[in-house]
């Protein structure tokens, strides 16, 4: 058992815990993350680790609620515990001076780039962070990536807030920026913005990761069903990656095996509210 | 009253009771049944007690067989059974996975001739049952020895190796990547063969020894093996860490959706119970029309669970003929029964798409058996011009599985073949000083008796090398 040993709602939707993982803690590096199940009949899902305490053998890990078990773990509180934690997985960024970083994240996606603006950061790098969603109840994070970019940006779609636009068009006046070139760029978030993005940034030929997010279920490469394909060869996200070269990387291919299970989700979320609703009344 | 070998002789083999085929192909309950004590009795008399038993050689934990099917025939049951844990601490998983036909009954005196050997696997199976719920064991712990032992995975070869180090005193721990132990057992071989209360049961009188088992680590992630010596104190460390690795056949439509690995599919459906969903919450996909390729015994898992997930046709498509199937005889003869449609001599060249990206058909080519190859089965070379299609909504990939770098990439003194698995010598010891290594890892996908085998070979050896240790 993991115990939580903090948690706090940092938006509607998003919450924020410090789970008790000593060996996850003590080597863990940015970019890698965790798989979770939280009780027996779980599912195993991955969360980037956020943050880590080596000394105090804590993890940080910032979840978005969008399906069964993300917002079954939304509803835990300080005091709760998860069955299982596993890792660190997947293989840490690479952390290189590169001038001006620019990381981009849209909702979820957020989660992951916070801890790569910290590390760009540390590494002596000029960080302009993006974070945007639809409307303004859907930008996350934004005061957490104040405290390690140099700069944040929040969009939204419909202009309730920050910038209107996507994040994709905030890049664009960023890559217009003459006095401030950017030298590279990391990307987390949903398919079609990587694919925006990494499609900016290709003809003007700026290094682009992007954190890819299929469905996994072991993370160790045994399975092989969190596969991608990038340039012509098939990888597997979990220990070749999560990162690769968005210039690479086949969006329409990972965006479609996504939706492989849409209608079991629905059937789980939708037993989920109904339990809810019985244990209300 | 002791037998004759004359009388011995006249009692025919006693057959193992199954359940019907068309009633266990739509639930995941075991399909053997099991011996009862008369049944059993029975068949231990068989054993007319070779005074040079062939079938102790043959097994590669060598149980003494005549013994423990002697205590069988006499009634002793606990005796039967303490001969037997002895040697096996996995008897209830042996007894319903092993080969028995190409190991302790290939050579059993009984079968020679038109003959049948004696049912050793159906006796082991029932004496480890009989244990489980009666054998009342005290383990008294041994004199420590003060060192400290890691085991690189919780299969058939860790949970071995454990077991044996423990008995001498060695302080274990297993260290195991997933969240429940038992490797293959426990994600790959599903419950209508070998249920998980079994490993579970298993596992927990290891655990009752004084196995440590933990669980989500990831060695060459969570720690790498230069950490678990130098900073952890561990002062020897045996990997088995199995051929996790899933070979893909790399042809077009393979990324489609509805097409699996055999270890994504089983995995799903064993380790994480996704035959049970939504009651468990991991998803699986139901075919109408499964097409599972392989002839082994991955194969027929993955098969007769697309069969027990509901597919109208579930069909094996494999490229050489029966007779070359590496899967037991057991696992092949259950499977068609079961209604299983094997379309042999063939191999798929493509997947083809639905307009929703969906797998909707598997094209494939015939084949004819040439010259024997490497292996001495006979190579299938494809027919010009034969292809034709096998409409199909699931296709799961069964075609073997390869050595996983997770670890040994992050090890870069322990040497490997070509194929990534590790090289030891006849000790089981790695290039590097105080690593052994056996299982699947060092083998390629081989048996669970196997690995165990090695396990046992390799804990003699981590002693002696301990014992060296202490004696400089
Ligand atoms: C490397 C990696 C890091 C991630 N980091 C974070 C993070 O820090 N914070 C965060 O909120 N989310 C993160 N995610 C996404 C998160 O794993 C999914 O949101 C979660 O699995 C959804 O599960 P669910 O049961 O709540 O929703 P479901 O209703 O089951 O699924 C919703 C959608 O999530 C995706 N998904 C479903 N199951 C899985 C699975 N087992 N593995 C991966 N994706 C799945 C599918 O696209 C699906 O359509 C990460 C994903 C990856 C691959
Ligand atoms: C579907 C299927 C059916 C089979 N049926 C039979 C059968 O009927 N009879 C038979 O004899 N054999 C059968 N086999 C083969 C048999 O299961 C294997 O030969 C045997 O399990 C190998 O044992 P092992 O201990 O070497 O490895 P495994 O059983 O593979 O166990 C390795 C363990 O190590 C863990 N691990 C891997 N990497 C790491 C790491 N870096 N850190 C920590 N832990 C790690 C894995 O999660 C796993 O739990 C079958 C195999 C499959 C896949
Ligand atoms: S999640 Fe199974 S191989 Fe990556």
């Amino acid at each position: 058992m993991f115990r939580i040993l903090d948690a706090k709602q940092l938006a509607s939707d998003v919450k924020w815990f410090r789970i008790e993982a000593p060996l996850v803690a003590k080597h863990r590096k940015p970019g890698q993350f965790v798989i979770i199940c939280l009780d027996e009949t779980g599912e195993r899902i991955p969360l980037t680790v956020a943050d880590s305490d080596p000394e105090k053998g804590t993890i940080e890990l910032i979840v978005k609620a969008i399906g069964k078990t993300t917002m079954v773990l939304c509803r835990k509180e300080k005091g709760d515990s998860i069955a299982h934690v596993m890792g660190p997985l997947g293989r840490p960024t690479d952390i290189e001076k590169v001038g001006h970083a620019v990381v981009v994240g849209g909702g979820v996606g957020t989660a992951v780039i916070y801890p790569l603006a910290q590390a760009l950061r540390e590494a002596g790098n000029y960080v302009s962070a993006i974070t945007g969603g639809r409307t303004k109840d859907l930008v996350v994070l934004e005061e957490e990536l104040e405290k390690v970019s140099d700069v944040v940006y929040a969009t939204t779609d419909d202009g309730s807030y920050g910038f209107k636009g996507t994040v994709a068009d905030k890049l664009v006046e960023l890559l217009e920026d003459k006095e401030r070139p950017i030298g590279a760029i990391y990307c987390a978030g949903p398919v079609p913005m990587m694919r925006a993005i990494a499609e900016l940034t290709k003809p003007r030929g700026i290094k682009t990761i992007v954190s890819l997010n299929p469905i996994m279920v072991d993370g160790t490469g045994m399975c092989g069903g969190c596969r991608v394909t990038i340039g012509e060869e098939t990888k597997f996200a979990c220990v070749d990656g999560p990162e690769f070269d968005g210039h690479e990387v086949n969006f329409d291919e990972l965006w479609d095996r996504l939706s492989a299970y849409h209608k079991q989700e629905r059937v789980s979320l939708e037993r989920m509210e109904h339990e809810c609703e019985l244990d209300a009344q | 009253m002791a037998l004759t070998p004359k009388e011995r002789m006249k009692i025919q083999r006693q057959d193992m009771p199954e359940r019907e085929p068309g009633v266990r192909n739509q639930d995941f309950k075991e399909v053997n049944v099991g011996f009862d004590l008369k049944l059993a009795q029975l068949e231990a008399e068989r054993c007319i007690q070779c005074k040079e038993a062939k079938c102790i050689d043959d097994c590669p934990v060598e149980i003494d067989i005549p013994l423990f099917l002697e205590h069988i025939a006499n009634g002793d049951l606990k005796s039967a059974a303490e001969v037997l844990l002895k040697d096996n601490a996995l008897p209830g998983i042996t007894g319903r996975v092993c080969p028995q036909e190409e190991q302790c009954e290939k050579v059993c005196v009984r079968g020679k001739g038109k003959g049948c050997p004696v049912a050793i696997g159906h006796l082991e199976r029932f004496i480890a049952d009989w244990a489980r719920e009666n054998l009342d064991e005290k383990f008294t712990p041994p004199e420590p020895t003060g060192y400290k032992v890691a085991i690189v995975g919780s299969g058939p070869a860790g949970l071995t190796t454990a077991g044996e180090l423990t008995k001498k005193g060695h302080d274990v721990t297993v260290f195991e990547a997933l969240h429940t132990p038992g490797g293959v057992l426990t994600y790959g071989i599903p419950e209508f063969r070998l249920p998980n209360e079994i490993i579970d049961a298993e596992v927990d009188r290891l655990r009752r020894m004084g196995v440590k088992i933990i669980c989500n680590v990831v060695i060459g992630r969570t720690f790498t093996i230069d950490e678990l010596m130098n900073e952890e104190g561990f002062h020897a460390v045996f990997v088995a860490n199995g051929a996790g690795l899933p070979v893909f056949m790399n042809i077009p439509g393979e990324n489609l959706k509805g097409v699996y690995s055999a270890n994504e599919y089983l995995t799903r459906s064993n380790l994480m119970r996704a035959y049970r969903f939504p009651d468990y919450d991991t998803p699986i996909i139901h075919g109408e029309k499964a097409v599972v390729i392989g002839g082994g015994n991955t194969a027929m898992d993955s098969v007769r669970t697309a069969k027990r997930l509901g597919a109208k046709q579930a069909t094996l498509v494999y490229r050489r003929s029966r007779a070359e199937m590496p899967a037991r005889n057991e696992e092949i003869h259950h499977a068609e029964e079961e209604g299983i449609i094997f379309k042999l001599l063939c191999s798929p060249v493509r997947f083809l798409s639905s307009e929703d990206g969906w797998v909707c058909g598997c094209e494939c080519i015939e084949m004819e058996l040439g010259e024997p190859d490497a292996s001495g089965r006979r190579r299938p070379v494809p027919i010009k011009g034969s292809e034709f299609i096998i409409e199909c909504d699931l296709v799961v990939e069964a075609i073997g599985t390869g050595a996983n770098p997770l670890l040994t990439s992050t090890t870069p003194d322990i040497e490997l073949n070509r194929w990534g698995n590790i090289i030891v010598d006849e000790k089981g010891m790695t290039s590097k000083a105080g690593v052994f290594a056996g299982g699947d890892i060092t083998r390629g996908g081989a048996t669970v008796i196997l690995a165990m085998g090695d396990g046992k070979k390799a804990a003699a050896a981590i002693d002696r090398y301990l014992c060296e240790k202490a004696a400089k």
